[in-house]
């Protein structure tokens, strides 16, 4: 956990300014934060290609890099003459904390062993992705395998570390010494390093502890913590997430270039990145008490965080991304389904190459505005399935007695099975990552996230617009209050409100009314509808919604809702499309819908 | 792309090993450089549910030991019951070891033979570095295609040019029998007969300007939604040097190859495009008595620098640098972006994004 401050006598008052890094794959991100008027606020942000990998090895290069870039557009000195960072800050010269997070050299690797998939070992899968974790696989024993391809496939797979869960506590101890027997007989090799071995966290029925130990100490290097899910009824994801996250630092980034200096440098542990994003936004959630989700698409991965009523759940869908694995999103998508955003026509004979293209020539980025509609038609479908994967994991517990009534009979999901994720409670909707972040116009990052992610009723919606998120998650653990104050002043830019009625009707036939307390302004929208409404940032303004009888904005069907709707960039958009959001089926029908849409919104320039 | 370059490949062993070679050993490609033995392959048996037993029981029955050697059938436990009415007994289903016995599951494991694994140089060179007990890393002059997506692993063969220009197809009735064990290079696309016909006649590989993507897809057998490759097992190593669609290949590499032809040359198709990006090359080793050309510059993006255009609408499109404006200029999709100024080979002059230009290597 964390350690700071490492100078105990350093308060928070005393703090005026914090450095923070965030080492990716490719690039390494500094962000410089003052305190001006005893309010913290970004001053500016540099960034400098990430040097794990040869010919530097050594994280600390880029990180200098970095800092040196964020000191001269900042004209504050960071680095002292021997490269060493000037703490604390004094005299116009260096900062007082220094905090990072890394998702270099690939992240986080878990492999997950559970006794059954979609109990015990989805509860341990929800543990390693809450500790920022990359899921390789999960072996249970009723995956399908058989022993010697989970043992074959365990040996392959060489992961940061491995975590065993498995039976409620005082339950059977067979089947989970199985499995980790299966892990024994693997004899498994860490993916960085050589010469130690490969840690291995229990977090199973506390009765087996014994006999798991004598099974796989000989081989992996074993720590045991409290049962992740000690009874059917009760999930219990932290002392695993912590012991991850322990792991994590004692064991993978101690073995990664330069790391060992780099936590020498830091006010407070490394953290996963995903796990500092996490962090920051079950922070948010719980000070303003509302329910929200949040999307990284990046280059090869799409990250999804949710906090609803308290309970935080993450996925990462890994091969769903914007240019690495663009492929694999129309792959798994299918191409018709991609094309039914794109609003007009387009040319679709020479578009499976252009899309191989992007993904051998990541960098590039679209210089035709076809080649624009094309990726946002991607990402659309993009965030949609890693939305879907997302809903599917973040689940109540399975295989929990419950009792039914009469309606829940006929009901056709079974017990757990309920996703927690209700998008009608959902408050705020964030994206981050190039696509949504850069995108030329806000609106177009405004309907990517509504098309993705099809919120209901009324939800706020924002983008990270430098993905300040992971500093700020690590900088929590230290300072919460700049961290909040940063994430809520620099970190959202906000793009507006989306108001969705709940329900199906005839295009053209009545939908919904909205009029502005203030104005007395009436706004009537027909089903099929879109419609946006220049709303300016930092304006909120008062709405009754009345939705027609068949439609559904929060307080059931018919009923009216009075709230408040916040402005951005995008404005008020009233999404009168229906919920669920069901598109034409005729690719005719398709490309002239999404036209109007795209011309009542505004989405893209005229191309003379 | 480099007509002479100073190559050094790391070869390293999935398992510590023995190294089989010393600092300043001259190796050829098929060298065997360090040997290891991966651990057999492990199958399960359950005793206690194929003798109808308890699982502590399992210990007490077994006729072997741990560490004992099996044979395929052999009987590892046996039950007598009833004063021998009831017998029953388990067997081995493969030749191995008896790894483990466990009283709590009543399963034993058996270890295959161990599989012996031979590490090969992959480059014609002089051994520079030991690495412990892992491995050697080989150095060599030499010339080196870099492709740009690649399918297959490592490969070895001839350079064979079977096309007359760097804009023709590679089609089936190009390869012949006599390009077995061959690098066939073609121009400008390769069809799937010509890519069927390459692994009918047992060539080495094949490297050519462009691939459409529907024939990748047809040639694997399924869509390639990443571009992490290498572990292909298609009978060939291909290697492409330009993209997907229709694409000359580049006349400096095509140019390359031809001046190489008849020579060994090291392949190897394995991409992986994300961090620690990994390109498919081919490696044309020169001798040590060869006059070696000098090594190229690294080229540098100024006006008068050779580029490629790496994204439609100009894809494929070579010219020269005419001017690199600093301020930021707004494009169609309406993005502030820094341009370059681009006089294309036809005569055009054409205003791109900086992302979407390669330099090409004079």
């Amino acid at each position: 956990m964390a350690v700071w401050p490492t100078d105990q006598t350093m308060r928070a008052d005393d703090i005026n300014f914090i450095l923070a890094t965030d080492c990716g794959s490719t690039t390494t991100k500094a962000i410089l934060i003052g305190r001006q008027d005893d309010e913290y606020r970004l001053q500016v942000r540099g960034e400098a290609p990430t040097t794990v990998e040869a010919p530097f090895e050594d994280v600390t290069v880029g990180v200098r890099n970095a800092i040196a870039e964020v000191a001269e557009l900042s004209g504050r000195r960071l680095l002292d003459d021997d490269g060493q960072l000037i703490r604390p800050a004094q005299n116009g010269a260096g900062t007082d904390v220094y905090v990072s997070t890394s998702s270099a050299g690939g992240g986080l690797q878990v492999a997950v062993v559970g006794l059954v998939r979609r109990m015990t070992a989805e509860s341990a899968q929800r543990a390693a992705l809450g500790a920022g974790a990359i899921v390789m696989d999960v072996l249970a024993l009723d995956d399908g395998r058989r022993p010697h391809e989970r043992i074959e496939r365990l040996r392959r797979l060489r992961p940061d570390m491995i975590l065993i869960s498995g039976g409620v506590d005082g339950g059977e101890e067979r089947r989970v010494v199985e499995m980790a027997e299966v892990v024994a007989a693997a004899k498994p090799q860490p993916r960085l390093g050589s010469g130690f071995q490969l840690p291995v966290i229990y977090a199973g029925n506390v009765a087996a502890r014994s006999r798991i130990a004598e099974t796989v100490q000989d081989v992996t290097a074993l720590t045991v913590v409290d049962n992740l899910r000690p009874t059917l009824e009760r999930e219990d994801l932290a002392p695993a997430r912590a012991e991850i996250q322990e792991e994590f630092l004692r064991h993978v980034m101690s073995q990664a270039p330069g790391y060992s200096k780099l936590m020498q440098w830091v006010d407070a542990d490394i953290m996963p990145t995903p796990a500092a994003v996490g962090d920051i936004m079950q922070q948010i959630a719980a000070d303003q008490g509302i329910n929200i989700v949040g999307v990284d698409i990046g280059g090869a991965t799409t990250d999804v965080f949710s906090v609803f009523e308290g309970v935080f759940n993450r996925t990462v869908s890994a091969n769903l991304g914007m240019s690495y694995s663009i492929t694999n999103v129309v792959a798994a998508t299918g191409l018709d389904n991609v094309l039914r955003w794109i609003p007009g026509d387009i040319e679709a004979g020479d578009l499976e190459n252009r899309i191989r293209n992007k993904m051998i020539r990541p960098t590039t980025v679209p210089q035709w505005l076809e080649s624009l509609k094309l990726e946002q038609a991607i990402a659309r479908e993009a965030l949609r399935l890693a939305f879907e994967q997302h809903k599917q994991l973040a689940t109540g517990l399975k295989g929990v007695q419950q009792e039914r009534d009469i309606a829940d009979a006929f009901q056709q999901t079974r017990a757990g099975e309920e996703t927690l994720v209700d998008m009608m409670r959902l408050d705020l909707l964030v994206g981050s990552g190039g696509t949504l972040s850069h995108a030329p116009r806000r609106i177009q990052a405004a309907m990517m996230l509504i098309d993705g992610f099809a919120p209901e009723g009324v939800t706020r919606l924002a983008v990270d617009s430098i993905f300040m998120m992971p500093q700020l998650g690590v900088l929590a653990q230290v300072h919460p209050e700049a961290a909040r104050q940063v994430f809520v002043r620099d970190c959202l830019v906000p793009l507006g409100t989306c108001l969705a009625p709940v329900g199906q009707g005839r295009a053209g036939n009545p939908c919904v009314a909205v009029t502005f307390t203030d104005t007395g302004e009436r706004l009537e929208v027909a089903a099929g509808e879109l419609r946006r409404i220049e709303l300016p940032e930092d304006t909120t303004r008062e709405v009754t919604i009345d939705p027609v009888r068949r439609y559904d904005v929060g307080a059931g069907r018919g009923r009216a809702v009075k709230t408040q709707v916040q402005g951005g960039a995008a404005g008020l958009i009233i999404d009168a499309r229906g919920r669920p959001l069901e598109l034409a089926a005729e690719p005719e029908q398709q490309r002239s819908a999404a036209r109007q849409w795209a011309e009542a919104v505004e989405l893209y320039p005229e191309v003379q | 792309m480099a007509e002479s370059t100073t190559i050094r490949k790391q070869r390293r062993l999935p398992l510590t090993g023995q190294v089989k070679v010393a600092v300043g050993d001259v190796v050829a490609a098929e060298d065997v450089v360090a040997e290891t033995a991966l651990p057999g392959n492990v199958t399960t048996v359950n005793i206690a549910g194929e003798l109808n037993i308890n699982t502590e029981e399992v210990p007490r029955l077994m006729l072997k030991s741990e560490g004992d050697s099996v044979q395929a059938r052999e009987p590892i436990a046996e039950h007598k019951a009833l004063w021998g009415i009831f017998h029953a007994v388990s067997r081995s289903p493969m030749e191995g070891t008896v790894e483990n016995i466990s009283p709590v599951t009543g399963q034993v494991l058996i270890r295959g033979p161990a599989v012996p694994v031979e590490l090969t140089a992959y480059i014609d060179g002089t051994v520079v570095e030991v690495l412990g007990d892992e491995g050697a890393v080989v150095e060599c002059q030499g010339a080196l295609v870099q492709g740009i997506i690649g399918i297959g692993g490592e490969a070895h063969g001839e350079v064979m040019i079977a096309v007359d220009h760097p804009a023709q197809p590679l089609t089936a009735d190009l390869i012949a029998e006599d390009c077995r064990d061959k690098l066939i290079v073609g121009g400008a696309q390769v069809t799937l007969g010509a890519l069927q016909q390459a692994c009918e006649v047992r060539a080495a590989g094949v490297v050519v300007g462009a691939i459409d993507a529907a024939v990748l897809d047809d040639f694997l057998g399924e869509t390639l939604g990443v571009a992490i490759t290498g572990d292909e097992n298609v009978g060939i190593t291909l290697i492409i040097t330009e993209g997907f669609g229709e694409l000359p290949m580049a006349q400096g590499t095509f140019d390359l190859l031809t001046a190489h032809a008849s020579e060994h040359a090291s392949l190897n198709g394995a991409t992986q495009i994300r961090a620690g990006v990994i390109r498919p090359e081919v490696i044309i080793t020169y001798p040590s008595s060869a006059e070696v050309p000098p090594e190229p510059t690294i080229a540098e993006l100024s006006v008068g620098s050779r580029v490629r255009l790496i994204r439609e609408p100009y894809f494929g499109v070579l010219g020269t640098i005419t001017a690199l404006p600093e301020e930021l200029q707004k494009i169609q999709t309406e993005s502030l972006v820094r341009v370059v100024h681009v006089r294309s080979d036809d005569g055009n002059e054409l205003t791109v994004p900086r992302a979407n230009i390669e330099l090409i290597q004079q």
